[in-house]
């Protein structure tokens, strides 16, 4: 008998008290929680709890984003700067960076070596601050949002879902996905919370707006 | 055959003394006793704040148990659906019955690659089946990488709760510990290292760094894994997780085979459940989801060893295997008044707390850790807390009943406790009946014992002690000893959700 056998077997034995002719359709799943718990601005929510984890949020028209870009990776002295494939061309601002593509692919100590990484990302949660990230264009393989130490991560506000329930359901299982809540962080001394670890310690998230006249959130 | 793990391994550790013994120990150490109170006590507020923000917590919670019993109830189907998925898409799947065909399989997966090393994320599995050690003896250094495991790997020690293993270190022990030991075990620690919790972080992120860039193999644990489509899921904070789950070109996942759930959208409810009752944060910093291998991104071989060692002799207890749904988030340990005095190491087990109370002696069976269903005041404030509503309180009682019986079918002369505990169903009904029966029991047993153990006993007792060593009840019932150390003891109660 193989372990699978022995497993399986003893699983079937032990829940001889479940009837043969039960499903698990059967066993009956509430669903009365709610979709979500985000107002009618999930765009301002989104920021403001993304900024509960010492994240920076900065929010801007389309027009404006190469340069709020610009200023952030300026302030953020960052000079080796990666580039995911397929981050939007007309986002990218002219500058003193040395821009790293990934076509080689980037070996680790590169990308470890690296100042920072501009990216897109696939989804983002107002309730949770989240930002999901599935390596879609503009995000890349997983490797290259993870060892440079600084994030800088583009959110158009047309990917600000309301809550977690939402976010799944636009999500593909099949692609590699990492949900993102702020910095790096470990409560592991004394249970007090430290920004930055080993994940990046910096993150910036820039919110894009549409270019059009837009109420103040 | 026994479902059950011939030697019980790393679940309860083999050296440590029954609980009420530790207990007491513990009890007499404040510096433990003040680190562990103002860590629960951080811990408890954060999670009101964020779990009260939920206006349907209680409909969440209720989900989240239904979904772990629809799974339960369906596993054998569940664990098949799961392992076609992951091969579908690329990984495979390994069955191992128990702790030693789990660390045969890993270290032989290891060996194939050629690597003597692994790095570790965070995994009660691979602890409760003492991986570490047995990769050691195959010649292979396993690293742990989060950040208190490391604390509790370099401090040569064991952990003491379930989220944050070194919770009962301060910074200055940390301090000293990587001071003392990052040297042997690679980079050291920089010179002149403070015990701000911001420098000790800095000191395990250089530390580690090396160990990740070079890393060709990871073993990791899993949170869940989602049968319909082999989505595999790790929730962590420091990013040693993302580290472990993305560098390494070869990925090993040993998960216990609870951990599955029927299908993805499932996991909105435990996304929602999990950050806010472990660590009392709206979302932990990272989710890493991975389904199969991913060409170009990540490893490119993917191993997942789903493990029984215990589970299935805890789910054929129809009241016993509800604690087969718990998701690790360690909410019970921290309300709980008791662990809150002792600590972790207490309970002599990788599972401390209430759900280690009624894990643990499930998984190995009541008469490997009898003393650990009386290690509660069945306060129910575990049950409160629990986001996936396992009703600790009701499974104590009745493994109390087990190990009563496991007691006396045992040896021929019952415990002084088992013939006290006889009518435990109706004395459990009664918290004043049980204290009578304890004491009773209690007092039994002192005029027996003899250094714990009961010798060959004079006169018309002899018959009833074949056996040398027969184990002396302890001298102070747990509850006794909870009512005189609570209410003699230093500290006051500090505003707990219990009595
Ligand atoms: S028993 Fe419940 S509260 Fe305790 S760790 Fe498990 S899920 Fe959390």
């Amino acid at each position: 008998m193989t372990a699978r056998d022995i497993v399986l077997g003893r699983i079937r034995a032990a829940l001889a008290d479940v009837p043969d002719d039960e499903s698990p359709a059967d066993v009956p799943v509430p669903r009365d929680y709610l979709r979500s718990h985000a107002g009618p601005d999930v765009v301002a929510l989104f920021a403001e709890r993304v900024a509960d984890y010492q994240a920076r949020v900065v929010r801007t028209e389309a027009s404006g984003a190469p340069a709020e870009i610009a200023r952030m990776l300026t302030e953020r002295g960052v000079t080796d700067l990666v580039v995911p494939p397929g981050f939007p061309e007309e986002l990218l601002p002219a500058g003193p960076w040395n821009r790293l593509d990934d076509h080689g692919p980037l070996g680790v100590a590169e990308l470890d070596a690296a100042d920072g990484v501009l990216s897109t990302a696939a989804v983002a949660i107002a309730v949770t601050g989240t930002i999901v990230l599935d390596a879609g264009p503009g995000q890349g393989r997983r490797a290259l949002t993870l060892l440079p130490d600084y994030h800088l991560c583009v959110v158009r506000a047309d990917q600000i879902v309301g809550d977690v329930p939402e976010a799944l359901a636009l999500l593909d299982p099949v692609r590699p996905l990492t949900f993102v809540s702020g910095p790096s962080a470990t409560s592991d001394i004394e249970l007090d919370r430290v920004e930055g670890v080993h994940g990046p310690r910096t993150l910036d998230v820039l919110v894009v707006d549409r270019d059009q006249p837009q109420e103040v959130g | 055959m026994s479902s059950r793990p011939a030697a019980p391994h790393n679940v309860v550790w083999l050296d440590a003394p029954s609980f009420p013994e530790a207990a007491r120990k513990a009890l007499a150490d404040t510096g433990l006793r003040r680190n562990l109170g103002r860590a629960t006590a951080t811990i408890r507020d954060k999670r009101l704040a964020v779990t009260g923000e939920l206006a349907d917590w209680e409909q969440l919670r209720q989900a989240g148990a239904a979904l772990k019993r629809r799974t339960l109830r369906h596993l054998d189907g569940y664990l098949v659906q799961l392992e076609e998925a992951v091969t579908r898409a690329g990984g495979t799947v390994h069955w191992a019955a128990d702790a030693a065909e789990a660390n045969r399989i890993v270290a032989g997966l290891v060996r194939a690659t050629g690597s003597t090393e692994v790095v570790k994320v965070k995994s009660m599995a691979t602890q409760e089946i003492g991986l570490n050690e047995a990769l050691a003896a195959e010649g292979i250094d396993a690293f742990e990488t989060d950040l208190a495991e490391l604390i509790v790997q370099l401090g040569d020690d064991r952990p003491s709760h379930i989220l944050v293993p070194a919770i009962h270190r301060n910074r200055a022990e940390i301090r000293e510990i990587f001071v003392r030991e990052m040297g042997r075990r690679g980079r050291p620690a920089p010179e002149g290292l403070s015990d701000d919790p911001r420098a000790l972080a800095e000191a395990a992120r250089l530390h580690l760094r090396e160990k990740f860039l070079r890393a060709r193999v990871a073993v990791s644990g899993a949170n869940f894994a989602v049968a319909a489509t082999g989505t595999v899921g790790v929730v962590e904070s420091e990013g040693n997780g993302r580290m472990c789950l993305t560098l390494p070109q070869t990925l090993i996942t040993v998960m216990g085979i609870e951990k599955v759930l029927p299908d993805f959208a499932d996991l909105e409810v435990f996304l929602q459940l999990l950050p806010r009752s472990s660590t009392g944060e709206r979302m932990n910093p990272y989710t890493s989801m991975w389904t199969g291998v991913t060409g170009g991104d990540g490893p490119q071989e993917f191993h997942l060893v789903l493990l029984d060692n215990g589970r299935t002799a805890t789910l054929r207890d129809t009241v016993g295997r509800q604690a087969l749904a718990c998701i690790r988030c360690s909410a019970c340990l921290n309300v709980c008044p008791v662990y809150e005095r002792t600590g972790g190491h207490a309970y002599g087990s990788v599972y401390p707390g209430p759900i280690g109370a009624v894990l643990t002696p499930q998984l190995v069976g009541v008469e490997h850790a009898a003393s650990l269903p009386f290690a509660s005041t069945l306060c129910g404030a575990c049950y409160e807390a629990c986001p996936v509503r396992i009703d600790i309180p009701q499974v104590l009682a009745h493994l109390r009943a087990e190990v009563v019986e496991a007691k006396r079918r045992g040896s021929a002369v019952p415990s002084a406790e088992a013939l006290a505990m006889r009518t435990a169903g109706a004395v459990l009904g009664s918290p004043g009946r049980l204290a009578l029966a304890q004491r009773a029991a209690a007092l039994g047993g002192r005029l027996l014992g003899r250094g714990g153990t009961v010798g060959a006993l004079p006169g018309p007792l002899r018959r009833w002690s074949g056996a040398r060593d027969t184990p002396a009840p302890p001298a102070e019932s747990f509850r006794s000893w909870w009512k005189r150390t609570r209410e003699g003891g230093p500290e006051k109660e500090d505003g707990h959700d219990c009595p």
